[in-house]
């Protein structure tokens, strides 16, 4: 099951407020 | 790390994931390091639903060391929203789960804290002192339980 990261972290921050969720940030350099 | 299906299951069930990227990402990488203090790759921030960072796991782990640093993340995430239940649970869960990780004896401290803080009996700080006297001997955190018995 890979995650499926989002790369619109406002948009995403914007919805954990709306969902009262946490976020998982992944600073990377892993190859994509 | 990430393609470990535990890991996978892990955050999809507890977060809503993003990424930047050092490469193809880069203008938002440079913007959302500057705002988090992230200059090193990996770098995994848990933040809370108001986009406070609550933990963060920098440099690479093997994926059972990883999953703890997870699970603990996850646990003081709950404990700094005041969950104390949860946060609770989630402690203990680190240290059944994953008794030899380097998360384990952080996580034992914070079980005993989170009924604490809810209850405020030190009941809970007494039994935590006293399990670290069986185990984790050695550890700063069993040093910093150490008052507690």
């Amino acid at each position: 099951m890979p995650i499926n990261f989002r790369h619109d972290v406002d948009a995403v921050l914007a919805e954990a407020s709306r969902q009262n969720k946490p976020v998982l940030l992944d600073f990377s350099a892993a190859p994509m | 790390m990430w393609p470990d299906p535990r890991v996978s299951k892990f955050v999809q069930d507890n977060f809503i994931p993003a990424r930047v990227h050092v490469k193809d990402d880069a203008q938002k990488f440079v913007e959302y390091g500057d705002k988090y203090g992230a200059q090193w790759t990996p770098t995994v921030l848990q933040l809370d639903p108001k986009g406070e960072e609550r933990a963060r796991i920098e440099g690479f782990l093997p994926t059972d060391d990883f999953l703890a640093q997870l699970m603990l993340g996850r646990a003081h995430l709950a404990f700094g929203m005041g969950q104390w239940d949860d946060a609770e649970r989630r402690f203990r869960e680190v240290v059944e789960k994953f008794p030899n990780s380097d998360a384990a004896p952080e996580a034992l401290y914070w079980a005993g804290v989170a009924p604490y803080k809810k209850t405020h009996d030190p009941a809970s700080l007494g039994a935590t002192a006293k399990a670290f006297k069986e185990r984790y001997q050695g550890t700063p955190w069993a040093k910093k339980a150490s008052i507690w018995g």
